[in-house]
C-alpha cells in the first residue's frame, strides 16, 4: 500500500511537471546559461577551460539545483496539497522521499544528459566526460535530498532567498569535493574508484538519514 | 531527585533568579582569568624562536577556534534535549548560541589572517583547517537567519535545532572532505610546519585564556537568555514582578 503511494507520488508530481514545461526548462536554462559565460569570462584558452571544467559545470549543476529546489514542496504548499499529504496514513518520510525522487527525475537527470554537450565545449575527452556525468548521476540526488531538509524548514516562509542559500550551500561542500576530484583524477589518468565510493557512500548516508528530517521539518512547518 | 532539581532549575523564574546571580560570580572569575591569561601570554611568555612576538596572538586566536566548535556543540546538544524533552530553556539555549559562535568563528577568523600576513605573507590560504572554519560560519549566520525569518518562536527553536543536528552530521564528514580536497589540489607547502611541544610557558597563559573564553561564553549566554526569557514570557505573571522589583 504504501509503496503504491510512492508511485502515485511520483507519477503525479512528473505529471505536474510536464504541464508547466516553462519551470521545467527554467533550471536547465540556468545551467547552460552559467556554463557558457565562464568562457566569455576567463577567455577561450581551451587548456584553461580544460582545467576549470569539472568545478565549473559542478557549480553551476550545484547553483541550478538549488535554485530549483524551492518548487520542491511550493506549490503543494500554496493549494494546500501538503497538508493531506501530511495527513493521509503513508509515512510522511516515504512521501517526501518520492517527491525528493521526482524532483531528482526532472532536475539531476537532464543536467546529466546534458552535461555532456557542455563538457565537449570545454573540451574535456571522452573518457572525463564519462566520470562527469557518473558523478553527477550519483551527486545530483544527494543535493536533492539535502536541499529537501531545509525547504521543508522555510516551507511556510515568504522570504526564503538568501538565507536558503546560507542553509543549503554548506552542506553541499563535500558533493563538490569529491565530485571534481573524481573528474581531476581521470584528466590525470588516475584511478577515480575511491572518490566514486565516497559520493557512493554520501548518496546511501544522505538516501537514509535525510527524509526523517525532511518531514520532522514539514509537519512543524505546517503546525 | 535529578530530575526534580531539573524541572526546578529550568523553570523560567528560578533561572532567571539564578542566573541574575551568577553572572555577577562568572564575571568576577572572567576578569581573573583574563588577567592572568593575558598578562602571561602578553608579558610573561617567552617569545617564539621563530615567529617573534608575532605568536601572541595565539592567546586570542586559539581559544577562539576551540569556542566556536564548542558552542555548536553546546547548541546541538541543547538543541537535541529540547527536541526530544520540550524544555523551554533548552531551546533558548540553543537559539541563544548561534550569535555568540558566529562572533568566535569570525574572531578566529580575523585574528588568523592578522597572523598569516607576516608569517605566511598573506591574508589568505585555502588551507584545510580556514576553509572549514569559514565554512563553519557559514553554518552559523544560516542558523542565525532562519531563526530570525520564523516568526513564532517555539516553531523558529525545533527549526534551528533540527538544523543544528543536520549540521552535528555533516561537519566532520565537510571538515574531512575539506581537508581531501586540500591536500589533492595544493602540496602542504606554506601551511605545514611541524607543531612544536609548546613550551609550559606558553602553555599555561594559553589554558587561562580558554577557561576565560569559556567564562564569556557563559556569562554572554546567559544574559541572551535571561533576554530572551523576558521577551518569550512578556505576558507571565513573574516577568512583571521581576520588572517591577527593580
Amino acid at each position: 500500500m504504501h509503496l503504491r503511494a510512492f508511485g502515485a507520488v511520483i507519477v503525479r508530481d512528473l505529471l505536474l511537471a510536464f504541464r508547466h514545461k516553462s519551470e521545467l526548462v527554467n533550471s536547465i536554462a540556468f545551467f547552460i546559461l552559467v556554463v557558457s559565460l565562464f568562457p566569455l569570462g576567463v577567455g577561450a584558452d581551451i587548456a584553461l577551460l580544460r582545467k576549470i571544467a569539472p568545478g565549473v559545470i559542478w557549480v553551476a549543476a550545484l547553483l541550478a539545483t538549488f535554485l530549483s529546489l524551492d518548487q520542491l514542496f511550493r506549490s503543494d504548499y500554496e493549494d494546500g496539497c501538503l497538508e493531506l499529504i501530511l495527513m493521509s496514513p503513508h509515512p510522511v518520510s516515504l512521501i517526501v522521499l518520492a517527491k525528493i525522487m521526482a524532483h531528482w527525475m526532472l532536475t539531476g537527470v537532464p543536467l546529466t544528459l546534458i552535461a555532456p554537450l557542455l563538457a565537449g565545449m570545454y573540451g574535456l575527452e571522452n573518457s572525463s566526460i564519462a566520470v562527469l556525468m557518473l558523478t553527477l548521476l550519483i551527486g545530483t540526488p544527494i543535493l536533492s535530498l539535502i536541499g529537501a531538509i531545509a525547504i521543508a524548514l522555510t516551507v511556510g516562509l515568504r522570504k526564503g532567498g538568501v538565507m536558503l542559500a546560507l542553509l543549503i550551500l554548506p552542506f553541499y561542500v563535500p558533493v563538490l569535493i569529491f565530485a571534481t576530484a573524481a573528474i581531476d583524477a581521470q584528466i590525470a589518468g588516475f584511478p577515480v574508484s575511491g572518490q566514486i565510493n565516497m559520493l557512493l557512500a554520501l548518496l546511501a548516508l544522505a538516501l537514509t538519514l535525510s527524509p526523517w528530517p525532511t518531514a520532522v521539518a514539514l509537519k512543524m512547518s505546517l503546525s | 531527585m535529578i530530575m526534580k532539581w531539573l524541572h526546578k532549575f529550568s523553570s523560567p523564574p528560578y533561572f532567571y533568579a539564578l542566573s541574575g546571580k551568577l553572572i555577577k560570580w562568572l564575571s568576577v572569575l572572567l576578569v581573573a582569568f583574563l588577567a592572568a591569561g593575558l598578562y602571561g601570554g602578553l608579558v610573561l611568555a617567552p617569545a617564539d624562536y621563530q615567529q617573534g612576538d608575532s605568536f601572541r596572538i595565539i592567546y586570542v586566536h586559539v581559544p577562539a577556534a576551540w569556542m566556536s566548535l564548542f558552542i555548536y556543540m553546546v547548541m546541538a546538544v541543547s538543541g537535541t534535549i529540547a527536541l526530544v524533552w520540550r524544555i523551554k530553556l533548552a531551546e533558548i539555549v540553543s537559539v541563544c548560541s548561534p550569535p555568540i559562535g558566529a562572533g568566535f568563528t569570525f574572531l578566529a577568523l580575523v585574528t588568523g589572517s592578522i597572523w598569516g600576513k607576516p608569517m605566511w605573507g598573506t591574508w589568505w590560504v585555502w588551507d584545510a583547517r580556514l576553509t572549514s572554519e569559514l565554512i563553519l560560519l557559514f553554518l552559523y549566520l544560516g542558523l542565525i537567519g532562519l531563526y530570525t525569518a520564523i516568526e513564532d518562536k517555539r516553531t523558529a527553536s525545533r527549526s534551528v535545532a533540527i538544523l543544528a543536528l543536520v549540521g552535528v552530521v555533516n561537519i566532520p564528514i565537510i571538515h574531512y572532505s575539506v581537508e581531501w580536497w586540500n591536500t589533492l589540489h595544493q602540496g602542504p607547502t606554506v601551511t605545514k610546519f611541524d607543531k612544536p611541544s609548546i613550551h609550559i610557558d606558553m602553555l599555561i597563559p594559553l589554558l587561562n585564556m580558554a577557561i576565560a573564553f569559556k567564562l564569556y561564553f557563559a556569562i554572554a549566554l546567559l544574559m541572551r537568555s535571561r533576554n530572551e526569557l523576558l521577551q518569550r514570557e512578556q505576558n507571565g505573571r513573574w516577568v512583571e514582578e521581576v520588572l517591577e522589583g527593580k
